[in-house]
């Protein structure tokens, strides 16, 4: 799994999505600038202004995609579970889809284990991030930058 | 024929963690596609999964398209007691589809 | 002796093949080797952990939604004669038992090789008096699942001094230069199986699993629609399905894969 390297000290170790700011180092701009754009107003739409730090979260996708169209997903977080302290939700994102939201799990003391396996398209080389919202309205996140390539014989003749 | 494959223990604990598996027969179509004619081929996802324990929510799932074709779900849940476990997969057609099992808690 | 020798084999008819194919090997360079036995595999083993285990559990393979389906066809009553296959064959898991480890099958009223898909359709039209089933239709395609996964776990096996000319045919196809990109199969699936092209392994191009779910079809295929995936990937012109080319090359690569265990329905990328 290609995770992204370690943020030093001098840099900001979370993610600021208040309105108009600049993003965050967490998100590497597209080059065409688009799509992570939507996916930054996707995270702001479930987080508002909050602000989402690296942690606690674990996205697991496979180091080598075989094919776009089924990538199998795990992401888990750790919390006691409790009714004083639980993940009440995990949100899924992506970059370079056609849209940026996967998914919303909605949770709560009586999930038990906070982890969920699925079975997610991803129509490029990306990157994957989860965001779990905690009970007490704490925001932690994981990201994982995945290889998609085509199938080696695609099934419809070429243009 | 829609069909659901779902795996649940059929007994528990009282107060252990079980894995619930489902999987859903279903094209997930996204929207983007095009057919031979160039056409787009029109949205038809399932966009909202839920588990109710004896009727309380324990678990909801909102799904866009990126889910993938014959949609595969697991998830953990507290055995808190026995009774019926219901699932239900809600298509952007509005219809649902529902898979029942029952659990013993000891 | 022979090159194609397998244990469970010993007609005077292949043999007959290996000594041909031998010659052939001498005279004619630009054959590709065969695997040896000892480095066959599946197409499984060069899967990823994670669709290994999407094909293993039941549960997540979405190969069992068509066996499901085909089951309930299976008990279904069709055509004028109002007939279900249950009707003749009773319990599959018993009758079918090995029946499509074992084809494509010579069949003597057409002196020639059917595949399963055709069997099928010859008991719908002549037994049910029912119309045949369209090629990769989800009826077709169900009931060859679920008559195959009574085949799960057990051996491929090919025989027959019959099959002979048809097995010599697909081997030349197999081998046959074709299309745009003047490829053969061979060269890809004998010569380079193991090595990565465009981000996915090469596999040795066996049908353990078939028909398969492929997660690049987002649903259920049979062989034919494979193969003809691959000419199409070589560009070159597709066999129709149904083809004699395309059962010719079936019987081919199910002989080519003797020993091997079905694994249908396979998960496959």
């Amino acid at each position: 799994m290609t995770r992204l390297p370690p943020m030093t000290a001098t840099r900001r170790q979370f993610l600021i999505v208040a309105g108009g700011a600049g993003l965050a180092p967490l998100l590497t701009p597209a080059p065409a600038g688009a799509t992570a754009d939507s996916m930054a107003a996707a995270i702001r739409e479930v987080v508002g202004e909050a602000t989402v730090s690296e942690g606690k979260v674990k996205l697991e996708l496979p180091p080598l995609i075989e094919n776009g169209n089924a990538v199998p997903l795990t992401v888990s977080v750790e919390s006691p579970m409790t009714d004083a302290d639980h993940v009440k939700a995990i949100h899924l994102f992506n970059e370079k889809n056609p849209q940026p939201n996967v998914a919303s799990f909605h949770l709560g003391p009586r999930a038990g284990r906070p982890k969920i396996s699925t079975r997610i398209r991803l129509a490029d080389s990306q990157k994957v991030i989860a965001i779990a919202q905690m009970s007490d309205g704490s925001f932690w996140s994981d990201s994982v930058d995945v290889v998609v390539t085509l199938a080696a014989c695609l099934e419809d003749s070429p243009p | 024929m829609t069909r659901a494959l779902v795996n649940i223990p059929k007994q528990a604990k009282r107060g252990e963690t079980i894995e619930i598996k489902t999987l859903l027969s279903h094209p997930m179509e996204t929207g983007y596609r095009r057919d031979t004619m160039g056409r787009a081929v029109p949205r038809d996802i399932i966009n909202r999964f839920v588990c109710t324990y004896n009727g309380v929510e324990v678990f909801r799932a909102d799904l866009f398209p990126a889910i993938a074709a014959n949609p595969f779900l697991t998830f953990y849940t507290v055995a808190t007691e026995s009774g019926e476990l219901k699932l239900s997969w809600t298509g952007d057609d509005g219809e649902t589809r529902t898979e029942t099992a029952t659990i013993t808690v000891a | 002796m022979s090159l194609f020798g397998a244990p469970r084999v010993r007609t005077r008819g292949i043999m007959a093949l290996a000594v041909v194919a031998t010659a052939a090997g001498a005279t004619a360079p630009i054959m590709s080797a065969e695997i040896p036995p000892g480095e066959r595999r599946s197409g499984y083993e060069f899967m990823s952990p994670e669709t290994r285990a999407m094909q293993d559990d039941d549960s997540a393979n979405p190969g069992t939604f068509w066996v499901l389906d085909g089951e309930t066809l299976w008990s279904q009553k069709a055509g004028e004669a109002n007939r279900a296959c249950a009707d003749c064959h009773g319990d599959a898991r018993d009758s079918m038992k090995g029946v499509a480890a074992r084809y494509p099958a010579f069949y003597a009223a057409r002196s020639r090789p059917i595949d399963l898909e055709q069997r099928i359709n010859i008991c719908r039209t002549e037994k049910q008096k029912a119309p045949a089933l369209a090629a990769e239709s989800k009826e077709l395609l169900a009931l060859t699942a679920f008559v195959g996964r009574q085949s799960r776990g057990m051996p491929i096996t090919i025989s027959g001094d019959r099959l002979i000319e048809f097995l010599e045919a697909g081997r030349s196809l197999f081998h046959r230069r074709q299309g745009q990109l003047n490829l053969s199969c061979s060269q890809c699936h004998d010569d380079n199986w193991g090595k990565v092209l465009a981000g996915n392994t090469i596999p040795q191009a066996h049908p353990t699993g078939y028909p398969i779910y492929r997660l690049e079809w987002q649903g259920l295929g049979s062989l034919q629609r494979r193969l003809r995936n691959c000419m199409i990937g070589m560009r070159a012109e597709p066999y129709e399905f149904g083809a004699p080319e395309q059962v010719a090359l079936e019987l081919y690569l199910m002989w080519r894969a003797r020993g091997l265990k079905m694994e249908t329905p396979g998960v496959r990328p």
